[in-house]
């Protein structure tokens, strides 16, 4: 079955989103997630969808719940990269994406995630 | 063609004066599974990039497609949708209906009124889709099905 | 007498009397024109000569009632031509209209001549020729109306990328001044391109400031709201700056919700607030 990598740097996982996600992957991706933050103790997860053109109700929760179990399990999730279009539509959508930091790439994502964990 | 787009055929033209305003080039397209999403994605992306939308345009169209699509599997129990191309004149515009004979939207106030809670989620979230599109109009009848026509027009 | 009988008859003695018709039409046309130069004229007499032989071959096509035979193609292609040229060096709708509707007297002069004796036939012509040309005439004008809103439209969008200049003020620390007033689709259409440079430049904040924006309405205000929301989400942040007092008003009466967003009445104070968030300071040397 289809999955998305998730690669490991230290005691962060790095997810790039690059393909339109139908919902079973989007559910699989939160499930990998949560399983590897427990696996490789991780203390940060990045999640990288500057080649997202296209984030919807579905994909905004799968974040927001994936963000949430990370930190019952004692990680950091940002999330990086939003096209302008995507921003726009999110907010007209009335989605939040309530307690999920955001970064405008992956390099200023790993600062915020260094600096909350006192590196 | 499924059934419930046959069966359906009798009130969901009468939306939005589709027949009345020029429609051309219907594609229609099942509604059954999760790829039927992403495969309705690349359709839309397709005649919204056709007609010339721009980019924030585009993403709110197919945003506010994958939303009903979603719905009508979710909960009309699968259904169909049509894509057409609109002309009215002056300007152009895609067209999409999505139909089901599923249990239909017992409160529809309720379901347009609804927003995303935090995380939660609950609701169809018709009231998000509604402001995505330029035209949105519901027809759906308690045990029969539901038809929901959106148009977004070329600025 | 059937109007393809009329036809041919006005046909034949629009060529016959081809060269007669011209001088007078544009003799009438000179004695209108109020910019007399040289190359004006010169101009005028071409474009005399150019459509009057294209409409006489076009009437012989029998086709006088309706202009969007394939008949008229050469002159409505004429007409478009001469219609644009002279939107783009200023002339009046009236004017390009009169081009045409001042072809009417000579004609008519010509069919009194031609159908001499024969009255019904005359008016029966005269009604041809003249419906005629109102069609053309109101077609000049549909012409020059499109030329016209093409122009602004490209002016519209210039005007657009003058308006949104952006400065980069400091590392991370953008700049946008928004200059004149907001309609709804015009700031719909600055936003995004505020959006867009936040990401190009990867800034943390941007200041937008509305000094040079005299009135802010509901519908500004709100999209206001929704880019600093985006900006957001998006993982930058933003300030308004620049707000005038009737502005504060506008927005206090209109029940906008500012309270998570930062506003200060000057750029200065939000580029120090910038730098303050983003880890910097600025020292007075003694």
């Amino acid at each position: 079955m289809e999955r998305i990598p998730i690669l490991r740097m230290g005691d962060l996982l790095l997810v790039t989103i690059q393909v339109d996600m139908h919902d079973r992957l989007a559910m699989t991706l939160q499930d990998d997630l949560t399983e590897r933050i427990v696996r490789d103790n991780a203390k940060g997860v990045l999640i990288d969808i500057s080649a997202l053109d296209l984030v919807d109700s579905f994909i905004g929760r799968m974040i927001s719940n994936t963000a949430a179990m990370a930190r019952v399990l004692d990680a950091q999730t940002v999330v990086v990269g939003m096209q302008p279009a995507v921003a726009i539509t999110l907010v007209e959508l009335g989605l939040t994406l309530h307690g999920v930091k955001t970064a405008l790439n992956v390099e200023k994502g790993m600062t915020l995630l260094g600096k909350n964990l006192n590196r | 063609m499924s059934t419930a787009a046959e069966l359906a055929v009798g009130f969901e033209t009468d939306l939005l004066e589709l027949n009345a305003r020029k429609r051309a080039e219907r594609t229609s397209l099942p509604l059954r599974t999760d790829e039927d999403v992403v495969h309705l994605r690349k359709h839309v992306r397709e005649r919204a990039v056709g007609i010339g939308l721009s980019l924030v345009d585009q993403t709110k169209l197919i945003t506010a497609a994958s939303e009903l699509a979603r719905n009508t599997i979710k909960y009309g129990g699968g259904g169909a949708v049509h894509l057409d191309k609109l002309a009215d004149g002056l300007r152009q515009g895609v067209g999409l209906v999505f139909v089901d004979t599923g249990p239909g939207i017992p409160d529809l106030e309720l379901a347009l009124r609804d927003g995303y809670t935090t995380g939660g989620g609950l609701g169809l979230g018709l009231g998000g889709s509604k402001r995505l599109v330029d035209e949105f109009e519901i027809d759906t009848r308690p045990g029969e099905g539901t038809a929901i026509a959106v148009v977004k027009w070329k600025r | 007498m059937t109007t393809k009988d009329n036809a041919a008859r006005i046909s034949q003695l629009i060529q016959d009397h081809q060269a007669e018709i011209g001088s007078q039409w544009i003799a009438q046309l000179e004695a209108l024109m109020v910019r007399g130069t040289a190359s004006a004229k010169e101009q005028l007499r071409s474009h005399c000569q150019q459509f009057l032989a294209a409409f006489a071959v076009a009437t012989r096509g029998g086709e006088l009632e309706n202009i969007d035979h394939r008949s008229w193609d050469e002159v409505r292609d004429l007409l478009s031509e001469i219609s644009s040229t002279r939107a783009k060096s200023g002339s009046t709708p009236s004017e390009t209209a009169t081009f045409v509707f001042s072809l009417k007297q000579p004609l008519f002069s010509q069919l009194t001549a031609g159908f001499a004796g024969d009255a019904e036939g005359l008016a029966s012509a005269s009604w041809s020729i003249g419906t005629l040309l109102d069609k053309l005439g109101l077609y000049t004008i549909e012409v020059f109306q499109k030329a016209k809103d093409q122009i602004i439209v490209r002016q519209q969008q210039e005007l657009l990328e003058l308006s949104t200049p952006v400065v980069k003020l400091w590392n991370g620390i953008l700049a946008l001044p928004l200059i004149g007033t907001l309609d709804s689709a015009r700031t719909q259409v600055v936003m995004e391109n505020i959006l867009q440079k936040i990401v190009d430049t990867g800034a943390m904040i941007a200041i937008i400031d509305i000094t040079g924006v005299p009135m802010v309405d509901t519908l500004v205000a709100q999209h206001l709201m929704k880019t600093i929301a985006a900006a957001r989400l998006m993982g930058a942040d933003c300030i308004i700056s620049g707000i005038r007092p009737q502005i504060a008003q506008t927005i206090v009466h209109l029940g906008v919700n500012l309270e998570d967003v930062i506003t200060k009445a000057t750029l200065a104070d939000a580029f120090l607030v910038a730098l303050e968030r983003t880890g910097a300071s600025i020292t007075i040397k003694n």
